[in-house]
């Protein structure tokens, strides 16, 4: 019997030659990672279990984007606490100001996560390295504390959900879009402890980032993890970046699926999710029709704030002004894409557009800072979670969407589709 | 080890971001943790729990973000047991990797707030006191039960360790 390239990663990681679903198997982690909201609790953890040396220091990554720049004196106090236990335990990959961005963004673009990596991280997202052919699955704190101490982590075997992507892609489908989809069609928990796997010719037509966005939601089904094994699209965008050896996996032909989805790409339109829920998603046409206003709009995340997300709102942002009393919120994943956009012509669009820049951070995302939502207020938002009171106020809403309807949508005041703005 | 507590019941789907909102994470004090505990979905939630209650839920209870502070939370609350038809794949971790247990039992709807509930942890049998219905959840997995009996992970890991 065949393999799945997930499982091969773990029984590569564990040592073994072959698992199967269901198996509970201890593995080795190529990188245990934290931010600056998780790695408190596993420092204290680390702390009181008396562990005063890391497995390894260079593989660990501890990222401190979702409240900074700091938001206020209890950020602060966490993010010194972050900083301090990086210099004391000489943590490579630590991230200071300046040179952090969204974690999720941050270590495919460094480099510091390369295909066929098993990742572990303090951050449910982290199941968005599966866009470069990683193992990467979202763990909680204590977790971390003990793969940080001990460079491994116990893990049970998921059986893998495959989903087939065939046909062409309208104009403005987006990654975004077929994820959206998917979870709109196999729920919240369509995936729970399982994996998703994405294959198929269409496969070929999403670029690298848009894979990353794809798997970055593969929670958001509750999925353990998600993977696309790579092909030469991965390869060229990961050699750019890879500074250490790297393994590509793919599936046997032979290997066993719990289940198999299909999806048609030809028959599939731009979504929006609404609140409050990422599986309540319904055709851009049909929300259009209902002419929903908002009073925000959101594009940057680890879902869409890549350089090419920005570069199609930028598309629809030129020449054109955000539609009066509606807020544009972008906020470039690192800064590297910062710097990109800059140097592109893209930041001066944006403000010509009457839209805000902010630094790279998780921000608005989560409700932290930087667009924090009134009562009563609605959001387009191309993040991956519209949950109540995620962007703010428990009773603010956020539907969620690709950045050509949401830019789309800053410009006409209300959720549409990008083919229907004006000149 | 039989766990005996009044029930607090919520619906399908209970994120994380109910449990205990994002605003809150600026700490990972668990007191003040407990004193926003699903406050999203309930404001008085966290005046009126009291030690030793149960809280049961529906699908997929504890889906969304991976922070340990939801299980945290319910545990500071007093809480010393959940009680779900499912759960999300990274709270059921986190929740027994600090040492709060979770039975998943098919028939958690039928049990309604305010009903005493009698759970027997080993046989995953739960007792409705208040109208008499018996139920068997899941069993606790061999290997989550290991590390509720070492305490917590971080205790597994150390016994673990010195074991080498
Ligand atoms: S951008 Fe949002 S979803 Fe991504 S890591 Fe930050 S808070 Fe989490």
């Amino acid at each position: 019997m065949g393999m799945t390239a997930s499982e091969k990663i773990i029984a590569d990681h564990a040592g073994r030659d072959s698992v199967s679903p269901g198996e509970i198997v201890q593995v080795k982690v190529d990188l245990a990672l934290a931010n600056d909201i998780t790695a408190p609790i596993a420092i204290e953890n680390l702390k009181k279990a008396g562990v005063e040396k890391l497995a390894d220091p260079e593989k660990v990554a501890l990222v401190p984007d979702h409240f900074t720049p700091n938001k206020d004196i209890k950020a602060a106090t966490q993010a010194l606490m972050v900083r301090r236990f990086a210099h004391d335990m000489h943590v490579k990959w630590y991230f200071e100001i300046g040179e952090v961005g969204v974690e999720h963004a941050l270590l495919p673009e460094k480099g510091v996560v390369l295909p066929g990596d098993l990742v572990l991280g303090a951050d449910s997202h982290t199941c968005t390295y599966g866009g470069i052919g990683a193992f990467s699955t979202g763990v909680g704190s204590t977790d971390i504390a003990y793969a940080m101490a001990t460079g491994e982590t116990w893990l049970k075997v998921p059986p893998t959900i495959r989903v087939d992507v065939n046909g062409r892609k309208l104009q403005w489908f987006y990654g975004k879009d077929l994820i959206l989809h998917l979870i709109g069609r196999i729920g919240t928990d369509g995936a729970t402890y399982m994996s998703l796997e994405f294959t198929g010719d269409g496969m070929a037509a999403f670029s690298v980032e848009e894979r990353l966005t794809i798997c970055n939601m593969g929670v958001e089904a509750g999925a353990k993890n998600a993977i696309v094994p790579p092909d030469d699209v991965t390869l060229e965008w990961v050699n750019k970046r890879a500074q250490r050896d790297y393994k590509v996996y793919s599936s046997d032909s032979d290997a066993a699926y719990h289940s198999v989805v299909e999806l048609n790409l030809s028959e599939l339109e731009p979504c929006v999710a609404r609140p409050y829920s990422p599986g309540n998603v319904s055709p851009v046409s049909e929300v259009e029709s209902e002419k929903i206003a908002v009073d925000q709009v959101f594009i940057g995340s680890c879902t869409n704030g890549w350089f090419s997300d920005l570069k199609i709102a930028a598309e629809i942002l030129k020449d054109r002004k955000v539609c009066k009393g509606v807020r544009l919120i972008i906020i470039p994943a690192t800064p590297e894409i910062w710097r990109r956009c800059l140097k592109e012509g893209l930041m001066e669009i944006f403000v010509e557009a009457g839209a805000v820049i902010g630094p790279p951070t998780c921000g608005p995302c989560l409700g932290g800072h930087m667009g924090v939502l009134a009562e009563g207020e609605v959001a387009i938002s191309t993040s991956n979670r519209n949950f109540v009171g995620r962007m703010g106020h428990p009773k603010s809403q956020v539907y969620l969407a690709n950045p050509a309807v949401a830019a789309a949508s800053a410009v006409a005041g209300y959720i549409i589709h990008p083919d229907n703005i004006r000149a | 080890m039989n766990i005996k507590g009044k029930a607090w019941t919520f619906g399908d789907n209970i994120d994380t971001d109910v449990i205990i909102p994002a605003r809150y994470l600026n700490t990972s004090d668990p007191a003040e943790l407990a004193r926003h505990v699903m406050e999203d979905a309930d404001p008085e939630f966290p005046n009126k729990v009291q030690q030793g209650d149960i809280i049961v839920g529906g699908r997929n209870f504890g889906c969304g973000s991976s922070r340990e502070h939801a299980p945290i939370a319910i545990k500071a609350a007093g809480v010393p047991l959940v009680i779900a038809r499912s759960f999300a794949r990274i709270f059921y971790r986190n929740a027994f990797n600090i040492g709060l247990p979770l039975l998943e039992l098919d028939e958690a709807v039928e049990i309604k707030t305010g009903d005493e509930l009698e759970v027997d942890l080993d046989t995953g049998v739960v007792r409705n006191l208040s109208t008499g219905k018996e139920y068997s959840a899941k069993p606790i997995p061999q290997f989550m039960r290991e590390i509720l009996e070492a305490g917590g992970l971080m205790n597994y890991m150390k016994k673990r360790m010195q074991g080498r």
